[in-house]
């Protein structure tokens, strides 16, 4: 493989953001035909990689050759027409306009100068085809497809441009499992014609089953570069975070039937996407959510925090009636919920607003004073929330969209931890964040189930569930198919509740 | 059919204004003394033309989630330069015409310019680019008089083959050579895409600045053609502030009427035709009614209102209130 010419290659390429090196003197080689995995915490330098080769920020210092060819970007589109296409992890989509256009924003079929629309649905239809999307229409409008629909379009709108070097950030994070197994072939395919893939995932699985060579980022600085099956699972993680990793998970506690149980639904129902659901949680207790994607877990983690109008059914709270007639109702409950939400960008976080006031956003009225705040009181629960999560900032009042990853993650769980809830519903909270962050997250919901928090914890991380929780439940259709609980919960049962394959095991 | 079901679902804005219009444009012609003539067609069409070109005007820098505040005041420098350039044999008013649109189109290319270049929020630059404007038309015409070629101005507002009035054939004729190229353009679907949301479309390579540079230069053309034709009628310049106003907000209005949505990416330059005639039709009912004029803004401010909510239906039906916000 090493004989044929890189199709990328960057030497010595650094890039300062103010004092702080994103990236220090990297030298990086990706070679046609070859899966490349890309792994490193948050702030380890894959983004601030990513983003020069796509054309997206200039590196300080360094050269960078496409095909040998020294370039130099300007822009995206630069970029693109030398052959580096990038799937962002940000949707680069437009929700207000059809597939069909997105899919051809760029260079769309032209007839007489103008945009040929019958050309362009036609090209739209080829390659949903390539990626086995036929069920989404060209004419269907981006913002009301769901959002793994969304990630596939931007699949194929990466795809439409022939790429030579196609670079996938997080690409599946939000895919169903036979999306997933599309765009793995997919990929496969695309590195027998030749093409190049650099491929940044968090999930080490999918790293194991795709790449050929992988790269190591930490600090960054490039760590180190080897073939598949050169280095074993704990060593690369090692290698990731720096130091010895002995337990992915915190302990989990005995179970605790004598706890009162502080969330309890009846038969809560909501049009096709919730049937009859009911659950039990009980003070101190992590129960998990599972199954596929879009089974009804993100609507029921709403419906339970108030969002969603028209839910059958009766929750109560300690033992209390609650109606579910909003999140400023939820979070005055008996026991105060609080729900993590899945995209932090648009439902989490305030991303022009400094990182202060998106912490204490969802707590104003504790620092009341008069008609106004007393500034100094929120400064100092601000700092502690901060101090307690180790969130790195340097400035408060710096915008909360200067943050990586992770520790925006954070900042979205300090403001709601800063409520003071009893119950807490997050949902897939460790999407796209790094190792490290992942297993403060760990340490964090068990802790506050330790001082009698319950939490409700969707996750579409199966080892997640099985290392976290008390409990599973796994839905299917909008209703929960089993629960699972001790010596069931594994994976080979969440998988197979999840597929709703019928358990004959459990008869015999 | 799939295709148009999507089609529909695309365009509901647009379907509800035009209904809105030809609903309250019946109620108009069934209680008018006269009723439908060429006559009465042609007076209630130049007065709403005017309105829909500043009315298409502002639809575009809307559609890249900006704002123009300056088309009323490019509308009003348009008359008064038409007044004093317009003027002579059919050849000099031909060339003074494309004097106008040039100036119009100058003015709107300022605008872009401004915002794209100078990144200056669109709201303050063309408010305040719109006092400049407004400070030129009273230097060319302190006071209100002038002339117009008449030959021109007479064709221009008249009816062709005694049914047509000809100002709707300038209507539809800037529609076919600006709007229709422009929607079907590149860089008109970028302005879509800008206003859909800006940094998706630079990391697709969307020519954002090209974009907007275009709808705001195309604005101040639209916008001058709106005073041009306001001249024909008028037959002089006056460098009228009220005026300048009331079109300008009127042409918000009538975007909004027209389903454009004020967040951009959204809408279309017929649709606020149509919020314009709607707006225009709101004055003419009153007039049916025989109402006292005194009552006019608040009638429009009702039926604005109103037309408006029209757009909010879609709240009822919503299930998940967080698309509330979306």
């Amino acid at each position: 493989m090493s004989d044929t010419a890189p199709i990328l290659e960057m030497k010595h390429v650094s890039k300062r953001y103010g004092g702080i090196a994103a990236l220090n003197d990297v030298d990086f080689v990706a070679y046609p035909g070859q899966i490349h995995a890309v792994l490193g915490e948050n702030g380890a330098g894959k983004s601030t990689l990513i983003k020069i080769a796509a054309g997206v920020t200039d590196p300080s210092d360094g050269e960078l050759f496409v095909e040998g060819r020294r370039v130099n970007f300007r822009n995206p589109v630069e970029a693109m027409a030398a052959g580096v296409v990038c799937v962002f992890q940000e949707l680069s989509l437009l929700p207000d306009m059809t597939v069909a256009d997105n899919l051809s924003i760029v260079s769309p079929p032209l007839r007489g100068g103008l945009i040929d629309s019958a050309g362009q649905r036609q090209r739209a239809r080829e390659l949903l085809a390539m990626i086995g999307c036929e069920d989404v229409h060209p004419l269907e409008l981006v913002r009301d497809l769901p959002l793994s629909r969304r990630q596939m379009v931007e699949i194929a709108k990466a795809l439409g441009k022939r790429p030579k070097l196609l670079i996938l950030d997080e690409a599946t994070s939000a895919l169903t499992a036979a999306d997933v197994e599309r765009v793995y072939a997919i990929i496969r395919k695309l590195r027998s014609d030749g093409t190049g893939i650099l491929y940044v995932s968090h999930r080490m699985h999918e790293i194991e089953a795709l790449a050929d060579v992988a790269t190591v980022f930490r600090n960054g600085r490039r760590i180190e570069t080897f073939k598949k099956g050169e280095r074993s699972v704990s060593a690369i993680v090692q290698m990731m975070i720096g130091r010895e990793l002995t337990h992915h998970y915190p302990d989990k506690p005995a179970p605790k039937p004598m706890e009162p149980v502080a969330l309890s639904a009846k038969n809560l129902s909501w049009g096709t996407q919730l049937r009859d659901i009911s659950l039990d949680i009980r003070k101190g207790e992590i129960v998990g959510l599972g199954g596929l994607d879009g089974q009804g877990q993100r609507s029921l983690l709403l419906a339970l925090f108030g969002v969603l109008k028209g839910v059958t059914g009766t929750v109560e709270i300690m033992g209390k009636p609650h109606r579910l007639s909003g999140p400023r109702s939820a979070m005055r409950a008996a026991l105060p919920v609080a729900l993590i939400p899945e995209d932090r960008k648009t439902e989490g976080l305030m991303l022009p607003m400094n990182i202060r006031d998106n912490i204490s956003l969802a707590s104003l009225s504790r620092f009341k004073r008069g008609l106004g705040l007393d500034g100094s009181k929120e400064h100092s629960a601000v700092e502690k929330m901060i101090d307690s999560l180790k969130i790195k900032v340097a400035d408060l009042a710096a915008a909360v969209s200067t943050l990586s990853g992770g520790n925006q993650q954070k900042v979205v769980l300090a403001k709601w931890l800063m409520t003071g809830p009893g119950i807490i519903l997050l949902n897939d909270p460790t999407r796209g964040i790094d190792v490290g962050t992942k297993q403060e997250v760990y340490q964090l919901l068990r802790d506050l189930a330790d001082k009698g928090v319950a939490i409700l914890f969707y996750s579409t991380d199966y080892a997640e569930l099985i290392g976290c929780c008390d409990r599973v439940l796994v839905m299917y259709n909008g209703g929960i198919a089993r629960e699972l609980e001790g010596q069931h919960l594994n994976e080979r049962t969440i998988i197979e509740t999840a597929l709703n394959v019928d358990d004959k095991e459990q008869a015999a | 059919m799939n295709d148009l079901r999507h089609r529909i679902h695309h365009n509901g804005g647009l379907l509800a204004a035009i209904a809105l219009f030809i609903v309250m444009f019946i109620i108009y012609i069934s209680n008018h003394p006269v009723g439908l003539t060429a006559a009465v067609a042609t007076t209630a069409t130049n007065k709403a033309v005017l309105l829909a070109l500043v009315a298409m005007a502002q639809t575009l820098p809307v559609l890249t989630r900006g704002l123009d505040l300056s088309v009323g005041m490019v509308f009003i420098l348009a008359n008064c330069l038409a007044s004093v350039f317009v003027v002579g044999t059919i050849g000099e008013g031909l060339l003074g015409i494309v004097l106008v649109l040039g100036a119009g189109a100058l003015a709107g290319f300022i605008n872009g310019a401004i915002i794209v270049w100078g990144r200056l929020q669109p709201i303050i630059t063309t408010l305040a680019t719109g006092a400049v404007y407004y400070g030129i038309a009273l230097y060319v015409r302190p006071g209100p008089g002038g002339d117009v070629q008449s030959d021109i101005a007479d064709l221009a507002t008249g009816q062709l083959f005694g049914v047509v009035p000809a100002a709707l054939v300038v209507l539809l004729a800037t529609v076919l050579i600006v709007w229709l190229p422009y929607r079907h353009s590149v860089l008109g679907r970028a302005a879509y895409a800008v206003g859909s949301n800006e940094q998706a479309a630079y990391m697709s390579g969307v020519p954002v600045q090209r974009a907007k540079l275009l709808a705001y230069t195309l604005a101040g053309l639209l916008a001058a053609i709106g005073g041009l034709m306001l001249t024909f009628n008028t037959y002089s310049g006056e460098a009228s502030s009220p005026i300048a106003g009331t079109y300008t907000l009127n042409s918000i209005a009538a975007v909004v009427i027209g389903g454009t949505s004020l967040f951009g990416g959204w809408g279309s330059a017929i649709g606020s035709i149509f919020g314009a005639f709607v707006l225009r039709t709101i004055e003419d009912l009153l007039f049916v009614f025989d109402l006292d004029p005194l009552w006019q803004p608040l009638f429009q401010g009702v039926v604005l209102l109103a037309a408006v909510s029209l757009g909010a239906v879609r709240v009822l039906r919503i299930r998940n209130r967080l698309e509330l916000f979306a």
